[in-house]
């Protein structure tokens, strides 16, 4: 073996080192930022050794690759973090880009004489790799809001997606059974790439945490398989930790909306929204101006504030952090409930919060904050709906019975911020407005805040 | 270099079991940093373009390749540098600075 090959080998293997030294200092807030650079420093070692291989002899679109992308991910780099859902869709489908076109080179340099091992995993790589591109390109396009977030479904429509997946998958079998048909190839592309999308187009907004952290997985495996194809254990096992970490989110999203995993697995998330449109409420409900709303969160002595996807659309954080600090300096204790599936990412509520300067030890999940609702004052819900519908605990006939929820109806007082009555995603009605202890407050999130932080410390010297 | 079959799922195993190990253990608190962690880390497959381009064994590879390494460069660059400006948002109370 030559000396730079044992070199190249070397630098790999610290890579790989580093890269699970760096999820491991993920665990805690305190350690996250060595993990950051842990990471970096595997990639750059990784990359440096690379460029030491002896097959290399031509530097210059090595260069070009390396100049471009610094560019285009330096932007990325910086978005808001409001946009933090959409720029990670779009991340996931550079890096599914990234492996079909790598595997697709990979096929053309071999065939026709591929092995049959070898054909077999450069087939789940591009299709696996090409319909998290267009998949992720659909669900970045979503959350941007440049496509229709609303789910679009029509009859059979599981039938159609899984027959693209069939036929992908035989031709893959035929491919791996005769490399020579070369021409089969562009088939077994362009039909995952059909098939992204259409996995993508009956997903609504609320399934997104869903879908981004199976499409997450989905770009992890098919790196690992183009790890079998390229003989690159580094690569392998990079593409199995990322493969791993999107399954593990997925599944606690599948959890934490009360869906199967296999329901998860065959896109069939956007399942029927049918919904009894007739029998709308007209119960009536307590409603509540800003003035008495910030006389009773005065008055409270244990606050759980639970933030949903609409503080995030309201951009109502910072106003959130100055009620936080009004709040505190008055003695109340305030916390924050977090539902997993709040908002449109795994933890995106988390860091919405935190840029607003909100210490992370006052963000609690569901299972740590649901027992404190019974000595809760107030529980102030700000663009939450459908995690903290009762239905879901108490009603068998409601579509999101069995769904586990912040419960907060257990507090004394109830306050909803909402812009109207209408109902959440799951276009299901929610009990909890109609309750005593209910009051609405209706408005926009980031206004209505304003105004009780005003009133707080107007009113009050 | 190839490795062979069993060698690579033996990897693949052990990689994927130390991966559920150590990903169980990340709080809720910081999914988002950890997705775009693992994208950036899973954006390693650049090694992969950075041989295909610059062995040049055909022009297709060297486009594709050159391509290939736009795309995972972007998601080192932008993917460490979002996981980092998230991380440093995430304080414990205490002292704030006004």
């Amino acid at each position: 073996m030559f000396a730079s090959e044992n070199i190249l080998e070397i630098t790999y293997l610290i890579a790989t080192a580093l890269f699970v030294l760096s999820l491991k200092w993920l665990s805690s807030p305190v350690t996250a930022r060595r993990g950051v650079w842990a990471g970096e420093v595997g990639m750059l070692l990784a990359i440096a050794g690379t460029l030491l291989h002896k097959g290399i002899v031509d530097y210059r679109w090595i260069a070009i690759g390396l100049v471009l992308g610094t560019i285009i991910g330096v932007p990325l780099g910086r978005v808001a973090m409001t946009a933090v859902p959409q720029r990670t869709a779009l991340s996931h489908a550079f890096g599914a880009l990234c492996v079909t076109l790598v595997g697709t080179a990979e096929f053309y340099i071999r065939a026709p004489h591929v092995p049959q091992f070898m054909m077999g995993v450069l087939s789940l790589e591009v299709i696996l790799g090409a319909l998290t591109f267009t998949g992720s390109l659909m669900a970045a396009g979503k959350l941007q809001e440049v496509l229709p977030q609303r789910p679009i479904t029509y009859k059979g429509q599981n039938l159609v997606n899984l027959g693209f997946l069939a036929i992908a998958i035989g031709i893959a079998v035929t491919l791996v059974l005769h490399p020579d048909k070369t021409f089969l190839f562009p088939f077994m592309i362009s039909i995952p790439l059909a098939f992204g999308v259409m996995m993508i187009i009956p997903i609504g907004g609320a399934d997104m945490p869903t879908v981004i952290s199976l499409l997450n997985s989905y770009a992890g495996l098919s790196a690992a398989a183009m790890g079998f194809v390229l003989g690159s254990k580094l690569l392998i096992v990079a593409g199995a930790l990322d493969g791993a970490s999107g399954f593990i989110l997925s599944v606690n999203m599948s959890k934490a909306m009360n869906r199967s995993f296999t329901n998860v697995l065959f896109g069939a998330f956007g399942q029927e929204q049918v919904v009894a449109a007739g029998t709308k409420e007209t119960r009536p409900v307590r409603s509540a101006s800003p003035e008495e709303a910030a006389g009773i969160l005065a008055a409270a002595s244990k606050v759980v504030i639970v933030p949903g996807y609409g503080m995030a659309v309201a951009q109502a954080q910072h106003k959130v952090r100055e009620l936080y600090d009004a709040l505190t300096k008055r003695g109340v204790d305030v916390k924050f409930g977090i539902h997993p599936v709040a908002g449109r990412m795994p933890g995106h509520m988390n860091v919405l919060l935190a840029e607003a300067d909100i210490p992370y030890d006052k963000l609690l999940e569901m299972d740590d904050i649901n027992g404190d609702f019974p000595q809760t004052d107030v529980a102030l819900i700000i663009g939450a709906n459908d995690v903290t519908n009762p239905a879901a605990r108490e009603d068998q006939s409601s579509p999101i019975y069995g769904m586990p929820i912040l419960d907060v109806d257990k507090a004394r007082t109830v306050m909803v911020i909402k812009r109207s009555m209408a109902a959440g995603f799951a276009g299901i009605d929610n009990p909890l407005y109609y309750l005593d202890r209910t009051l609405m407050l209706f408005g926009d999130a980031k206004n209505f805040v304003g105004s009780i932080v005003r009133e707080l410390s107007g009113g009050h010297g | 270099m190839q490795l062979d079959l069993v060698t690579s799922l033996y990897v693949f195993l052990l990689a994927a079991f130390i991966g559920f190990e150590v990903i169980r253990r990340v709080s809720p608190l910081l999914h988002t940093p950890l997705m775009s962690l693992t994208n950036a880390l899973d954006a390693i497959a650049v090694v992969g373009a950075i041989i295909l381009a610059g062995e040049g064994k055909s022009n297709l590879a060297k486009i594709l390749g050159t391509i290939a390494i736009i795309a995972a460069t972007s998601n080192i660059v932008g993917g460490f540098m979002i996981t980092d400006r998230m991380l440093k948002m995430f304080k414990a109370s205490g002292p704030r600075k006004p």
